[in-house]
C-alpha cells in the first residue's frame, strides 16, 4: 500500500452483538410469543492499515461503532468476522483467550473515572501488567513506575495514592502511563480527551504529541472532535454506522472531502467568522443516525444524503481509491 | 485531596446512629465474654466430674454444694446455666463465624466468576443457585445435618451449603455491574489473567453489598445452628451450644423450671438482634440508594 509497511492490519472486521436468549425467553418463544433476537451490527466489514509511527484518526458520530472497533483492535472483544493483526499476528484468537500479542496494543479509555480501579493504588495499577508479563522484575517495579509517572508529567509520590485523590486530567495521565508501561507498539485512544475540561484537553493532546515524538508510537486516535483529530492525525478515517466512508491524509480530508457525509460533518463544525455582520448559518445533517439494529439498505447514508439517487438505496458502495479512499457511488469531485 | 480513609469516614457516620452503636457494643461485649468464658465462668460445664447431680434443676440464685451461687440456676445435669450459656455462646459464635466466612469465600468466588465468564457457565452456576434459593435454608441444612451426622465440621458443612447461595447471588449482581466498567476492560486489554481480574479488581469492588449480607448471614447461621441443635442434629450433648441448652430445658418448661430454657434463649435473642441492628446500619450506609 505504501513505502512504510503496515504495522496494524484490520481485515474486514465485523462485530455483531446478539442479545442472549435466556431459558425463560426460549420457553416463551416455544409457546409462540415473539422475542427480540435482533442483532446490532456495530462494526460492518471494516478494513484499513495503520503504518508504523503513524497516527490514524477515527471520526464518527456517537453510536457509529468507533469505540467498538477500538475495543476489537485492543483485544477486549473478539471480532465476529475478520481479523485485527499486528505484524501479521492476530490480536485476539477466535476464542476468548487473550494472546500474548495483545500486550503490543494498549488502550486509553474515554472516562478516566471509570478506567482506573478505585481500590488499587496508582503504583500497582501501572506495574501490575508489566509484572504479569515479566517486562520488569518485582525489585525494579518501583523505579519503573516512577519512570512512567515522570514521563506523563506526574510526581513520583503519585504511586502511593488512590485514583479518587486525582483530578480528571491527572487520572488520564495515569491511564496513559499504565498503557505505556506495557511498552506497546500501538496505542488505541478511545476519545481520551472528550470527558476533560477544554484547558486540560490541550495539555493531554500535547502530552500525546510529546510521547509520540519520544517513543515513536503508532496510534489509533478515536474522537468525534474534528479539531482535535486534525491537530494530531496523519490520516483520518470517517466512520458512519459501522462502515468506513472515507479514508485519506488529514490535509486532503479537511481541504477536499469527497464523501457527502464528511462534507456535512465539516460543515457542521461551528466557526468564528470575522469581518462580517452576517449571521452565520450552519448546515446540520438532516435526520437522525439510523438504528444499527436495522441499518438502511444500500449506502447507509442515503436516507440523509442530499445527493442520494436510486442506486444508493439498493447497492452498498465499496471503499475505493488508493491514496484518498471514499465509499460513495457519486463522490464529490475535487475542488468543489 | 481527601486524606481521611474510607474506613474513618464510615466510622464517623456509623457513630451517629446510637442504636447501632449500642448494638455493636453488645455484640463486642458478648464476643468478649464468650472468648473469656474459661476464665470468668464459675464452672467448666463440659467437665462431667465438676457437675453435681444433687444441684440439678435449681432455681436462679441457688447456692450450690461447691460453694458458689448459680445466678441463672442449673440444668438437669446440675450444670451452672451462666457457665453453660457463656460456653454455648462461644460455640455458637465460633460456628457462625466459621460457617459465614466459608460461605462468603465460596459464594463470592462462584458469583463473581459466573458474572466474569458469562455465557453458559454463568447460566449453569446461577440456575443451580436459584434452584437452591427456592428451598428453605433450614430444610437443606436439616437434610444435610441428618446425612452427615453429629459434630462440628458436619454442622459447618450443612450451614455453608445452606447459605453460600445468598453470597453467590449478591456477588453475582454486584460483579455483573462491575464487569461492564472500563477498568475491567483495561485489565483485559493489558491482558491480565482471569483470576487476577476477578480477585484483585472485581471482588474488592463488590465488597460493600457482600459485607451487608455477611453480617446478616452470621446472625442467620447462629440461629440456624441453634435450630439444628434444638432439633438434636447439631453438636453432641457433651458440648452444648445455645440451641442444645434450650432443647434440654424444653421438657421442664411446664413444670415451672422455666430458667433452663429461657436464659439461653434470651442470650441467643440478644446476640442475634444486636448483630442484625449492626447489619441494618451497615446496609443503610453502604447502599447509596437509601442515603438521604
Amino acid at each position: 500500500m505504501s513505502e512504510t509497511r503496515a504495522l496494524v492490519e484490520i481485515d474486514s472486521v465485523s462485530k455483531r452483538f446478539t442479545p442472549s436468549v435466556s431459558i425463560g425467553e426460549r420457553i416463551a418463544a416455544w409457546l409462540g410469543s415473539p422475542i427480540d433476537t435482533r442483532t446490532v451490527h456495530a462494526v460492518d466489514a471494516v478494513s484499513f492499515d495503520i503504518r508504523k509511527g503513524e497516527v490514524l484518526g477515527l471520526v464518527g458520530e456517537s453510536g457509529c461503532g468507533k469505540s467498538t472497533l477500538g475495543r476489537v483492535i485492543a483485544g477486549i472483544h473478539p471480532p465476529s468476522n475478520g481479523s485485527a493483526m499486528i505484524d501479521g499476528l492476530a490480536v485476539m484468537g477466535s476464542g476468548s483467550k487473550p494472546l500474548k500479542t495483545t500486550t503490543r496494543i494498549q488502550m486509553v479509555f474515554q472516562d478516566p473515572f471509570a478506567s482506573l480501579d478505585p481500590r488499587v493504588r496508582i503504583g500497582e495499577t501501572i506495574s501490575e501488567g508489566p509484572l504479569a508479563h515479566q517486562l520488569v522484575s518485582r525489585a525494579d517495579a518501583r523505579a519503573y513506575v516512577t519512570r512512567w509517572l515522570l514521563a506523563v508529567g506526574l510526581p513520583a509520590e503519585a504511586a502511593e495514592r488512590f485514583p479518587h485523590q486525582f483530578s480528571g486530567g491527572q487520572r488520564q495521565r495515569v491511564a496513559i502511563a499504565r498503557a505505556l508501561a506495557m511498552q506497546p507498539d500501538v496505542l488505541v485512544c478511545d476519545e481520551p480527551v472528550a470527558s476533560l475540561d477544554v484547558s486540560i484537553q490541550a495539555q493531554i493532546i500535547n502530552l500525546f504529541l510529546k510521547l509520540r515524538r519520544e517513543l515513536g508510537l503508532t496510534m489509533l486516535f478515536i474522537s468525534h472532535d474534528l479539531g482535535v483529530v486534525r491537530h494530531i492525525s496523519d490520516r483520518v478515517a470517517i466512520m458512519y454506522l459501522g462502515r468506513i466512508v472515507e479514508l485519506g491524509p488529514t490535509p486532503a480530508i479537511f481541504a477536499n472531502p469527497r464523501h457527502p457525509y464528511t462534507r456535512a460533518l465539516l460543515d457542521s463544525v461551528p466557526k468564528l467568522v470575522t469581518g462580517s455582520d452576517e449571521l452565520v448559518t450552519f448546515k446540520p445533517i438532516q435526520g437522525e443516525l439510523p438504528s444499527p439494529l436495522s441499518p438502511p439498505s444500500g449506502c447507509h447514508f442515503h436516507l440523509r444524503c442530499p445527493f442520494a439517487q436510486a442506486r444508493c438505496s439498493t447497492e452498498p458502495p465499496q471503499l475505493d481509491g488508493r491514496h484518498h479512499a471514499v465509499s460513495c457511488h457519486f463522490p464529490l469531485s475535487d475542488g468543489e | 485531596m481527601d486524606r481521611s480513609t474510607p474506613l474513618a469516614r464510615f466510622w464517623d457516620e456509623f457513630r451517629t446512629n446510637r442504636v447501632a452503636l449500642v448494638a455493636l457494643g453488645v455484640v463486642l461485649l458478648i464476643s468478649a465474654l464468650a472468648i473469656a468464658a474459661p476464665l470468668i465462668s464459675p464452672q467448666n460445664p463440659y467437665d462431667l466430674a465438676n457437675l453435681v447431680l444433687m444441684d440439678a434443676r435449681r432455681p436462679p440464685g441457688f447456692v450450690g454444694s461447691k460453694g458458689f451461687t448459680h445466678w441463672l440456676g442449673t440444668d438437669a445435669q446440675g450444670r451452672d446455666l451462666l457457665s453453660a450459656i457463656l460456653y454455648g455462646l462461644r460455640i455458637s459464635i465460633q460456628i457462625g463465624l466459621i460457617a459465614g466466612a466459608i460461605a462468603f469465600a465460596l459464594g463470592a468466588t462462584l458469583g463473581t466468576f459466573a458474572a466474569f465468564l458469562g455465557g453458559r457457565i454463568e447460566a449453569l452456576i446461577m440456575r443451580i443457585i436459584d434452584l437452591q434459593l427456592s428451598f428453605p435454608a433450614i430444610l437443606l441444612a436439616l437434610v444435610l445435618a441428618a446425612l452427615l451426622g453429629q459434630g462440628k465440621w458436619p454442622l459447618i458443612t450443612a450451614l455453608v451449603t445452606a447459605q453460600y447461595a445468598y453470597f453467590a447471588r449478591t456477588a453475582h449482581g454486584a460483579a455483573s455491574t462491575e464487569r461492564s466498567k472500563d477498568y475491567v476492560d483495561a485489565a483485559l486489554s493489558t491482558p491480565l489473567k482471569a483470576s487476577r481480574v476477578v480477585f484483585r479488581h472485581i471482588l474488592p469492588n463488590c465488597l460493600p453489598p457482600l459485607i451487608v449480607v455477611a453480617t446478616v448471614q452470621v446472625a442467620n447461621s447462629i440461629a440456624l445452628e441453634a435450630t439444628l441443635s434444638f432439633l438434636g442434629l447439631g453438636l453432641p450433648v457433651t458440648e452444648p451450644s445455645l440451641g442444645m441448652l434450650i432443647s434440654n430445658g424444653f421438657q421442664y418448661m411446664l413444670s415451672g423450671r422455666y430458667w433452663i430454657s429461657i436464659y439461653p434463649g434470651v442470650a441467643l435473642i440478644i446476640l442475634i438482634v444486636a448483630i442484625n441492628l449492626v447489619g441494618d446500619q451497615v446496609r443503610d450506609q453502604l447502599n447509596p440508594r437509601l442515603k438521604r
